[in-house]
């Protein structure tokens, strides 16, 4: 089918499109890190992990022919990388930023290092369901195609905020994550708590490495991420710490990231790659716009090394 | 929720219990026992080893050598969760509620048989129905980081009582309670200690109340048990000789003539507290030097905003502070010029930089000064060292050494410690907040005297007090806050305490 002319319309498309496409790592980073957080512990590894989880994803897809199998690798890869970074945190006197920065760089390196193999072959990807079956405008087909991470992402958002809320496990990681004396208190071990919490972030932040390299922008390349993993530590607090919000907030960051090639599409070509910070922008802009001098800063785990 | 421990009070026994940090023994081959039924209080000073005590006998401290008896039997306590299976339960000094959960959610999350996924409206009606039993209500909707002390207490007495544990520890419980609310507390305690249905350890530095609600009492004095016996066969002079190992000199108090000129003003102060819902309003408020005047107020009626304004750490949305006629900001350098020291409620949180050492924490008001009142830039190892020493030994605080991080010191300590930094050297104006909260009796006294001492020689002081006989005692003026603003005001001459109950309790 060919492009039809629809003028304008193409901006909000294109911005609604790129968002549904550009957020589903930050879904899933964030929500990482949201658990992660919750649990009272920071995470800043997870850049890392998610380029390992795009390369070992990337890789097992090519080596068995399913992206399923290679979105289960990446978790499990991420999954390790977490409950290494957790378990490290566990000694006395460490700090889990410094910690997090040194993965960050090692998890880099090390899937550049053994990517090197998997740059040149073509892995399958990952499907996508479209729900633009109604429209005959390809450009409105093309925004809808919706991939299954991205629907998981929204699932796993409306779950872990009922888990949060009315599960055993949500309450003990919110406990532990808001007073380690009041978790051993009622005889909950803090350090095992966070280690899981954080295996877990881990996990879901390999996911969303492997949607970068299974499906957007869908090879593996060392320059696959654009700081995603970073970015997804100011969307948990710009969330306030809600995954329902962690998902809002990648939506939005996401179509933000897609402002600068829709307008292009529509041959805007001034200050292009100023259209390519608006994301950065507009979150440092909320975060300064949300924040109060007064209010203590709602919904923070108490026991953050950020919030100490 | 109660059910599957058996009900009724349990006998619980402590054998030679020692427990040493590094080189210091804070406990020394105590044995203590409490029977079944009985309401036993735990006197003794500030860093005795009261708490340390109560926390090896709920395995939260490992102690170096003892043992525990459960009903006559052996009982590992290896961790907290040992204890309370076997129906031990404790409310600590410092609130182990965890501030972002709701009172349901704490009260649930407590329990060892937290179901995997909870169906709240089942769990409410729980709840409901058991709090129908208690004698107070607490806000379970609420989360605990918006409830005011009081509350906070009620909630982890019922907490415990919710989880069906039949041994209860209660590490100074009325601290942070009016006098109202403390007999009402202990008073549904002791009915259920007579009832049989629950075993009570208290700790307290209040005669009153132990004479009012205990059976028995055991004494400890720098880690060793040195008396105790049946409540009504020893007498208070008794126990305060066998706390301090001498009888406390009852100190006269004289009011001396003073000369009052204004020194801190506040105007039509304005701010929100922390939640962001309530605002503080304060209209006219005038500190005389000379004088201490008292705000008295139940827990939560914006006291700790006010101090909290007055330090700096909460902005002002309007109004105006003046201090000795000037705008006064808040900084540090102000408060340096006009002499205005801070004793804030907390001190370990708001005073301190609690990983720090005890000499290092002294050393805040004068560390950055050279000879001569100019700005230092080295850091003097010595002078610290010797403020350090001469500090301690005048405030008397019980520290195994001046290097010792200061957040290792007992509660009451820390109090001493922070007092004595803020009343060095010459002082014009003192803004103190609860300065004998969880202090023992020797110490209230000797805190009380250097206030009225103070005031005496022309030293303008603020005191922010929720225990009203604190106020009765000390203020030249009265003022009551309630909601936020100052309800009442009246001169000691004329003050009564039931009509400032009525006006703490907001019906003026
Ligand atoms: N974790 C610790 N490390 C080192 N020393 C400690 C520790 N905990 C307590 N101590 C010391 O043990 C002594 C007893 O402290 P404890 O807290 O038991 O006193 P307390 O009787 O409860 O006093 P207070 O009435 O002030 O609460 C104090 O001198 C204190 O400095
Ligand atoms: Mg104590």
């Amino acid at each position: 089918m060919d492009p039809v002319d629809i003028g304008l319309w193409g901006v909000p498309l294109a911005i609604l499109g790129g968002a549904i496409r550009v957020s589903t790592p930050f879904i899933f980073v964030s929500l990482g890190e949201c658990l992660t957080e919750r649990s009272g512990r920071i995470n800043l590894g997870l850049e890392g992990t998610l380029v390992f989880g795009a390369m070992s994803g990337y890789a097992m897809a090519y080596e068995t022919g399913s992206p399923f199998i290679g979105v289960l690798a990446a978790a499990v890869a991420g999954m390790l990388f977490g409950l290494f970074h957790g378990w490290i945190c566990k000694f006395e006197g460490v700090n889990d930023i410094a910690v997090g920065i040194a993965m960050m760089l090692f998890g880099m390196g090390l899937a550049f290092f053994l990517g090197k193999p998997y740059i040149q072959p073509v892995a399958p990807d990952l499907p996508a369901i479209g729900f633009g079956w109604w429209s005959d405008i390809p450009q409105v087909r093309a925004a809808l195609q919706v991939n299954v991470l991205f629907i998981a992402g929204g699932i796993l958002a409306l779950v872990m905020a009922w888990m949060f809320r009315s599960t055993r496990v949500g309450l003990v990681v919110r406990v532990v994550g808001d007073s380690t004396d009041a978790a051993r208190a009622i005889g909950l071990n803090p350090d095992v708590v966070r280690l899981l919490a954080t295996g877990a972030g881990g996990a879901l932040a390999g996911v969303g490495g492997a949607y970068l390299s299974l499906y957007y922008p869908g090879s593996w390349s060392e320059g696959i991420s654009s700081g995603q993993g970073l970015m997804a530590v100011a969307l948990v607090i710009f969330a306030r710490w809600n995954p329902i919000n962690c998902f809002w907030a990648a939506l939005l960051f996401g179509g933000a990231g897609a402002l600068g090639p829709a307008l292009q599409s529509v041959g805007v070509s001034e200050g292009y790659y100023l259209f390519f910070a608006a994301p950065y922008v507009l979150t440092l802009g909320l975060l300064i716009l949300t924040s109060s001098p007064d209010r203590a800063m709602q919904g923070a785990p108490l026991a953050l090394s950020l919030t100490k | 929720m109660t059910g599957r421990k058996p009900r009724g009070a349990i006998t619980v026994e402590a054998v030679h219990m020692t427990m040493k940090f590094g080189d210091f023994t804070a406990l020394d081959d105590v044995s203590i026992k409490i029977r079944a039924g009985s309401f036993h209080a735990l006197l003794g000073e500030n860093g005795a080893g009261k708490s340390t005590l109560v926390k090896c006998i709920m395995g939260f401290y490992h102690a170096t050598s003892g043992e525990m008896l459960v009903e006559g039997f052996d009982a590992q306590m290896t961790d907290p969760k040992a204890a309370q299976e076997l129906g031990l339960g404790m409310v600590y000094q410092h609130f182990t509620l965890v501030p972002s959960l709701t009172g349901a959610e704490n009260l649930v999350i407590s329990r060892a048989d937290v179901p995997a996924v909870i169906d709240w409206r089942a769990e409410r009606a729980r709840l409901d129905a058991f709090m129908q039993t208690m004698p107070f209500s607490v806000p379970l909707d609420q989360p605990v980081s918006r409830m005011a002390a009081g509350e906070k207490q009620k909630l982890e007495i019922v907490k415990q009582l919710y989880l069906g544990n039949r041994f209860l520890i209660l590490d100074e419980p009325t601290s942070v309670l009016t006098p109202a609310e403390a007999d009402e507390v202990l008073g549904y305690v002791r009915a259920m200690t007579r009832a049989g249905e629950i075993t009570v350890l208290m700790i307290t530095h209040k005669f009153r109340e132990v004479t009012a609600f205990a059976d028995e009492v055991s004494i400890l004095r720098r880690g060793q048990y040195v008396g105790g016996g049946k409540v009504g066969e020893i007498s208070i002079e008794e126990m305060s000789r066998a706390m301090m190992g001498a009888a406390p000199e009852v100190s006269e108090r004289n009011r001396a003539e003073t000369v009052k000129t204004p020194v801190l003003t506040l105007k039509g102060v304005k701010a929100v507290d922390s939640s962001g819902l309530k605002t503080i309003e304060i209209d006219a408020v005038t500190l005389h030097s000379g004088e201490i005047l008292g705000i008295a107020g139940i827990s939560g009626n914006g006291q700790m905003e006010l101090m909290e304004i007055l330090t700096g750490q909460r902005r002002l949305t309007g109004g105006e502070i003046r201090l000795n006629g000037q705008p006064f900001g808040m900084t540090r350098a102000e408060a340096r010029a006009h002499k205005l020291r801070y004793l804030p409620e907390e001190p370990l949180r708001n005073a301190c930089a609690p990983r720090m050492s005890v000499a290092e924490n002294l050393a805040f008001r004068m560390f950055d000064e050279g000879p001569g009142g100019r700005s230092a830039f080295w850091k003097d190892g010595r002078a610290i060292a010797r403020n350090a020493t001469a500090l301690i030994e005048a405030f008397k605080v019980k520290t195994a050494s001046p290097a010792a991080r200061i957040a290792s010191l007992s509660g009451g300590n820390v109090q001493r410690a922070v007092l004595g930094r803020e009343l060095s050297g010459e002082v014009d104006a003192l803004i103190v907040s609860n300065p004998c909260f969880g202090l023992d009796f020797s110490a209230v006294s000797a805190i009380r005297d250097r206030l009225i001492e103070a005031r005496n020689t022309g030293t303008a002081i603020l005191l922010i007090s929720e225990d009203l006989d604190e106020i009765m005692e000390l203020s030249d003026r009265i003022l009551v806050m309630s909601e936020g603003r100052v309800s009442f005001e009246t001169p000691i001459e004329t003050a009564n305490v039931t009509e400032l109950g009525q006006h703490m309790a907001g019906h003026g």
